[in-house]
């Protein structure tokens, strides 16, 4: 499986990203500058964090117009999955391929700390590999992880099980939590937290492994006919 | 030849206006016999920046030959950006401190800010990437409202940049002392890692070759920020304001990315950043390194404002700037290379062979000046040395006889301290973790990183007790380097060599430059003892206020290389039942301690016994004990003494200890004297034979416990500490934001 691995100017987990799939999971990866038009050679498309554009007028809001962007919106489109974190989530939101917006955190400051996720719904592509409720371990690192969507928003969020997941408690000020959600189809995944920080022991957890390894594993079933 | 809206020399004389530039009345008339005629203004300016304390280090050159600079694995000692130690597999360790004290303390956020900025660029312009960067910082009492407001200025402005260029802030140390009130200190580190055959240098050679100015636009901001590095505080400093820079992380972050890729450059010829004293520190130094001379023709400088004069293009610190040499021919490749990161990269000019520093501007030649006299031809000073009052009256004092009556409560109040408390308050505002590479977070002894595609690993770690150097500059020299070394022996590592970060207030003043003479003596002892070498550091002096002088603060930034994964310690018990052991005997070393502060409210008497060749020899011993795999948990007594040190070994465990006091004629003085070269080391019991083998000074004085409670035994078997673990933790942490949050 070849994962696109999206670099704006100020992507700055481009490479942790890179090698969470790289040696860790044992699949492709490659780097795509944000000025490439075409992502179809990808299967999936990984948008890591940083500060993209430097994150000047709002985190994600210059990065959108990249011409990456337009690639990204049509591999989301034919299906492929495609997942943002931090200020990926962010890209997300700002190109409307997520409902609803990020703000300051509510402390005003940034936090960098692993912190316990609620996995509030495992039948998706992204957590298959998670037991419904699991509680994983993984890092954040934001100043701006503070979701908001409208309550009809929200509603609909939660009535179709796009939450993916939540913080045990009140982290950021988030809406309800929140800390990942999905797009309608259930192929777009954006959260703030980093799977990639989390695929080695070594560093404090792998409880992101599980995350990365479920994006392959339905990958491979729905692929089957061409290997 | 001067420029025409500029001041004529003959009034820079009469009116002595190079006096407002820093530059004294020997030095102005050194300038015209190198020149044989007087300086214009501009000239005048160039000398007086680059001749200025914090780049030509003209009252402390003399102490900073002292220091041991040489070794097996040293690739580049001072001299250049940043020194360069061997780490094996041909890959160096590339790191340097710098301060950036002045400016922090008239606008703390973009003071610290552009400190990480350039201590960033010191690195990558010696070819290497950054994998981690460090801060030591100094402020005055949290009870203060301006010093919170420095703080968290500071701390935000650090975070602010250092998160955004995405490279770890792993490290550090935070005290707090009266003395800092006025003038903080905050010296950043930076470490980054290179192969060998990638290694560059700051040099201007080959007659011809242009010169190429990449990044940032050139502003009016920053200007003669070296020259006001280089005075005291003082009322009127608010009104230097601007003589402190903006940063910009984003440009920062595309200039890392595009000058890594700018090194492995065959074309390229030297590179060197844009820091104090900006494009004339830069340009001169290149040159004289090379024993070139350079052209430059400011019409050609990239610029942010308008109608800009040759002086103020000469003396701006704008941010995010770098200074390259490249073959000729290869300008296209170069200037494709930057625009493909979306910077500007432009010629500006050329090497030439005649050792001067040239400058034109719209048609006229407004500089002309011996490069050397730049670069190389600052006087050097050897101020009147003379030893304090004080320091007789400490020595005389002898140590005090201090009883902890309650020593629950002196505990729990110890704990509270902010420079014990927690700082999880500062460190979780700084992406600790971006690059994956982070075995040992922040709140250890020293900061672990792996280096990916290696089983081994680097430690770092900065520190100073400045309260025994303001007692005794030469031991307290000396209990800096030692305990730096210390920390990184307590995680597994052996120290490799040393950046230092020298902060002192007036050389003008025979005490203070007394303080660096001694100080440097015991710093240059103890790194020959410790077998680290200096290999590059900064001075910052005149930090002073009105009420006087910081306590002589040399930081000691140390790198250290662990061989094996495996051998990675931390300061954290790890398992129920488990030996504890206590290396090293307390003595009634109570001047310059946490306890003396919190119960006399200030410090007094002479410095603490500290034995250079008993430290190594323990360090040695406690080193050899972790890579044989005998040690589960390894944590240094320092600010506190022992119970704190006890207690934070305690922290996030869920675990408990059991211990009882053995030795020591004074409860007290096991409890809570800082007596150096102390260990508290935890040991499982099937490993507890070869671990006394090994460090047969150990004495067991207890057990890890199930029970999260903390339990320490007089010698009699009474409790004299016996809490939970729960509420020495929440009093700890919640220290420093109890501070924040409180109104007076």
């Amino acid at each position: 499986m070849k994962f696109a691995v999206i670099v704006f100017p100020g992507s700055n987990c481009d490479k942790d990203m890179y090698y969470a799939v790289k040696n860790e999971l044992g699949e492709e990866a490659e780097y795509v500058f944000h000025d490439e038009t075409s992502l179809d050679r990808f299967d999936a498309v990984l948008l890591p964090g940083g500060f993209s554009y430097g994150d000047y007028l709002r985190s994600g809001a210059i990065a959108q117009f990249s011409p990456v962007m337009e690639a990204v919106k049509k591999a989301a489109a034919a299906g492929k999955p495609v997942l943002g974190v931090c200020n990926g989530f962010q890209v997300l939101l700002e190109a409307g391929l997520l409902p609803g917006a990020m703000r300051r955190n509510k402390g005003l400051k940034f936090i960098c700390k692993p912190v316990t996720l609620r996995t509030e719904e495992n039948a998706t592509m992204f957590t298959s590999e998670y037991k419904q409720g699991e509680m994983i371990t993984v890092p954040v690192a934001h100043g701006d992880g503070n979701y908001y969507c409208s309550d009809e928003d929200y509603r609909i969020l939660k009535e179709n099980g796009r939450i993916v997941f939540t913080y045990t408690d009140d982290l950021n000020g988030s809406k309800a939590n929140i800390a990942g959600i999905l797009n309608e189809s259930g192929n777009v995944l954006g959260m703030m937290p980093h799977p990639e920080r989390a695929v080695d022991t070594l560093l404090g957890s792998a409880d992101g492994l599980p995350l990365f390894r479920s994006i392959v594993a339905n990958w491979r079933e729905t692929h089957a006919v061409h290997r | 030849m001067p420029y025409i809206d500029e001041i004529t020399p003959k009034t820079i004389e009469t009116d002595k206006l190079y006096l407002d530039m820093g530059v004294t009345e020997d030095e102005f008339s050194r300038i015209q016999t190198i020149l044989n005629r007087l300086p214009n203004y501009t000239e005048l300016g160039l000398f007086s920046v680059m001749w200025s304390e914090h780049c030509s280090y003209k009252h402390s050159k003399a102490v900073l030959k002292k220091f041991p600079v040489e070794g097996d694995r040293v690739l580049q000692g001072p001299g250049e950006g940043a020194g360069v130690i061997d780490i094996g597999d041909n890959q160096a360790a590339v790191f340097k401190m710098e301060s950036h004290n002045h400016p922090s303390a008239i606008e703390p956020y973009e003071g610290a800010a552009t400190g990480v900025g350039g201590i960033l660029r010191d690195i990558f312009s010696m070819g290497a990437r950054p994998v981690a960067l460090l801060n030591s910082l100094r402020f005055g009492e949290l009870t203060n409202p301006r010093v919170k407001y420095l703080f968290e200025g500071v701390v935000s402005g650090i975070a602010g940049y250092g998160n955004c260029v995405g490279v770890p802030t792993v490290g550090g140390e935070v005290q707090f002392d009266d003395c800092y009130e006025g003038n903080p200190l905050v010296n950043a580190m930076c470490v980054g890692l290179i192969d060998h055959s990638d290694l560059q240098q700051g040099i201007a050679k080959g007659t011809g070759n242009p010169v190429l100015y990449v990044g940032a636009g050139t502003g009016r901001d920053g200007i003669h920020g070296a020259t006001f590095a280089s005075e005291e505080l003082s009322e009127q400093s608010e009104s230097k304001r601007p003589s402190v820079q903006v940063g910009d992380p984003f440009t920062e972050k595309l200039l890392i990315e595009a000058c890594l890729e700018a090194v492995r450059h065959p074309q390229l010829v030297g590179i060197q950043d844009m820091g104090a004293a900006g494009l004339t520190s830069s340009s001169a130094e290149m040159a004289s390194k090379a024993g070139s001379g350079i052209h430059l023709n400011l019409d050609d400088v990239p610029q942010r404002e308008e109608k800009m004069t040759p002086y103020e293009m000469m003396l701006s610190e704008s941010q995010e700037r770098m200074l390259l040499v490249i073959e000729q021919g290869s300008e296209k490749e170069f200037t494709d290379l930057f625009e493909r990161w979306g910077l500007q990269a432009k010629v500006i000019g050329e090497v030439t062979d005649n050792q001067r520093m040239t400058l034109s501007f719209q048609g006229d030649t407004v500089a002309d000046v011996p490069v050397d006299s730049l670069a190389e031809d600052a006087p050097v000073y050897h101020p009147d040395s003379v030893e304090p009052e004080r320091f007789r009256a400490f020595q005389a004092a002898g140590q005090p006889n201090l009883t902890a009556e309650d020593p629950e409560e002196i505990l729990l109040t110890l704990l509270q301290q902010p420079t014990i408390a927690s700082k999880e308050w500062v460190y979780e505002q700084y992406d600790y973790m971006v690059q994956t590479n982070t075995v040992v977070q922040p709140g250890s002894d020293a900061a672990v990183l792996r280096m990916r595609g290696t089983d081994k690993a680097l430690a770092m770690t900065t520190d100073a007790n400045s309260r025994f150097l303001y007692l005794d500059p030469y031991t307290g020299g000396q209990m800096a380097v030692a305990e730096a070394a210390r920390n990184l022996v307590c995680s597994g590592a052996e120290p490799l060599g040393v950046t230092d970060c020298l902060n002192y207030g007036s050389p003008e003043n025979p005490e203070i430059y007394w303080e660096l003479e001694r100080s440097t003596d015991g710093l240059s002892e103890a790194c020959r003892a410790l077998n680290t070498p200096v290999v590059g550091g900064n001075v910052s002096l005149y930090n002073e206020t009105a009420k006087g002088a910081v306590y002589p603060t040399p930081v000691v930034g140390m790198v250290g290389l662990i061989d094996k994964l495996d051998h990675i310690t931390t300061q954290t018990v790890k398992n129920a039942g488990d030996a504890v052991y206590s290396l090293g005997k307390a003595g009634n070393d109570f001047a310059g301690s946490e306890l003396q502060k919190v119960t006399e409210g200030r410090i007094y008497g002479p410095a603490p016994t500290f034995d250079l060749a008993a430290e190594t020899e323990r360090q040695t011993k406690v080193l050899t004990a972790i890579r044989k795999q005998t040690v589960q948990s390894a944590h240094d007594i320092s600010e506190g003494g022992f119970a704190p040190a006890l207690a934070e070994k305690l922290f996030s465990s869920g675990l408990g200890v059991d211990v009882t006091l053995t030795q020591s004629e004074s409860l007290t003085a096991s409890l809570f004297s800082e007596t150096p070269s102390r260990y508290i080391i935890t040991v499982r019991e099937e490993d507890r034979e070869r671990f006394e083998k090994l460090v047969p000074e150990a004495e067991m004085i207890g057990r890890v416990t199930e029970t999260p409670q903390c339990m320490i035994r007089g010698n009699d078997g009474t409790p004299l500490i016996n809490r939970s673990v729960q509420e020495l933790e929440n009093v700890w942490r919640g220290a420093i934001p109890c501070y924040l949050k409180s109104e007076d």
